[in-house]
């Protein structure tokens, strides 16, 4: 039988060690459906996710929705929204039972007297001339002074067609606030004219990531596998979609065969009992879709189909380190 | 009630649920090591283990507590836990 201290050195075979039981079991939750910016292309606007469900306004009631939902096996929550930071109460009741991620358009600062160790992910749309044009503002200018130099925070760096042979700039812009970044791809759901991929650009741009990545390994938090099957939405000659999706929300995917999926995920709406389909929108084309964290977790899930060798099997636990360092289950 | 049951042939069984449930490749029932560790060695996940626990349960007529899967990382020690449960 194969095995992985057979398929890989001593050091390769530590640092396996160091996340095979893990067992990270993660949900997302709309914490709000308001936001303080209105992006162009933002899924949650876009497919009118604001409006499924009322959101519940009593704290009490959230506190007991995460207590039921730490009884339930969840060890990550992943706040999303509506921007988060309009509702520090609620965030902070999360904070207080379970590891917590926030993601944030970064414009509110998440006191760090009140949340000293939170994991928060600045969204960033590319440079100055894009984020006006797909938020109506440079978002940049705001959050790089409320988290300059955060050692709890990094930017989600959403690459759009147009950023092409500019990601340099805005890798070192990041580095020199003294903060770290991950990178993924727009889905552009709102048709935005011009931000559509191409398969050339798909080339390119998987290209200039792994050179930002060779380049600046201290700030980028990436690995060139998760570059490639981002841009190709190929795993082991399979293609990424909705029969292979694995952050679909588990009581409610009625796949047959149902793939490997990630064990208990749901994407709950701020009223606490709506279901949303996945982790991203309820409207978006699987065919399509670029989530980042759906392709990390394609890749996670599938651990002994990357046993077929020593190479498969370094690209397995490189995407797996890198989502357990973005969710700060191993240091950086 | 009391079930008695062969360890020996619990821990082939197992093995052969879990070669079957999990299409393992190269094992088979009686070679598969009850010792070997599934996750560190195997490279079995907790989907894997859930996988296998449903049918477990099903053929055994047993509960597994989610909350003791991290502790069955070999099949010497799902037997013991059947064993354990069946005597129950
Ligand atoms: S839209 Fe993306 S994340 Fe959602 S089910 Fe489809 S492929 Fe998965």
């Amino acid at each position: 039988m194969k095995t992985v201290s057979s398929l890989l050195d001593e050091e390769w075979y530590e640092r396996y060690k160091s996340i095979s039981k893990l067992n990270i079991r993660s949900s997302i939750y709309d914490v709000t459906n308001r936001c303080n910016l209105r992006c162009k292309g933002c899924f949650f606007f876009s497919s009118g996710e604001d409006k499924v469900a009322k959101e519940e306004m009593d704290l009490r009631k959230w506190e007991n929705f995460i207590d039921n939902e730490k009884k339930r096996g969840v060890n990550l929550a992943i706040l999303v929204g509506g921007e988060p930071t309009i509702c520090l109460d609620r965030v902070e009741a999360f904070y207080k039972r379970l590891p917590t991620f926030c993601a944030t358009n970064g414009i509110i600062k998440v006191p760090r007297d009140r949340f000293p160790d939170m994991m928060v992910g600045i969204s960033l749309w590319g440079d100055e001339e894009d984020e006006k044009l797909l938020r109506g503002k440079d978002t940049f200018s705001i959050s790089s002074k409320n988290y300059y130099g955060d050692p709890h925070a990094y930017y989600l760096y959403t690459i759009t067609p147009k950023q092409i042979g500019k990601t340099e700039r805005i890798i070192t812009k990041i580095r020199d606030v003294g903060v770290k970044v991950h990178m993924q791809l727009l889905s552009n759901d709102e048709g935005v004219e011009n931000f559509f991929w191409t398969k050339e650009e798909f080339r390119d741009i998987r290209a200039e990531m792994d050179e930002m990545l060779d380049r600046y390994p201290d700030t980028v938090i990436s690995s060139k596998y998760y570059h490639e099957i981002i841009t190709t939405g190929k795993m082991l000659d399979r293609t990424f979609g909705w029969r292979e999706c694995p952050s679909v929300t588990e009581p409610i995917d009625r796949r047959e065969p149902r793939p490997k999926s990630l064990i208990g995920f749901i994407r709950w709406a701020s009223d606490l009992k709506t279901m949303h389909r996945c982790c991203t929108s309820e409207t978006r084309d699987c065919s399509t879709c670029k989530d980042g964290a759906a392709h990390m977790s394609w890749v996670m899930v599938n651990k002994r189909a990357h046993m077929r060798s020593e190479n498969d099997l370094h690209n397995w636990i490189e995407v797996y380190e890198m989502f357990a360092k973005l969710y700060q289950f191993i240091p950086w | 009630m009391t079930v008695e049951v062969d360890t020996k042939n619990l821990i082939i069984h197992i093995a052969e649920i879990m070669i079957n449930e999990l299409k393992l490749e190269d094992v088979t029932p009686e070679t598969f090591d009850p010792e070997i560790d599934l996750v560190d060695e195997v490279g079995i996940d907790s989907m894997d283990l859930a996988t296998v626990a449903l049918v477990i349960q099903d053929e055994y007529g047993i509960r597994i507590d989610e909350d003791d899967y991290p502790k069955l990382i070999t099949i010497r020690l799902i037997a013991d836990y059947v064993e354990k449960r069946l005597k129950k």
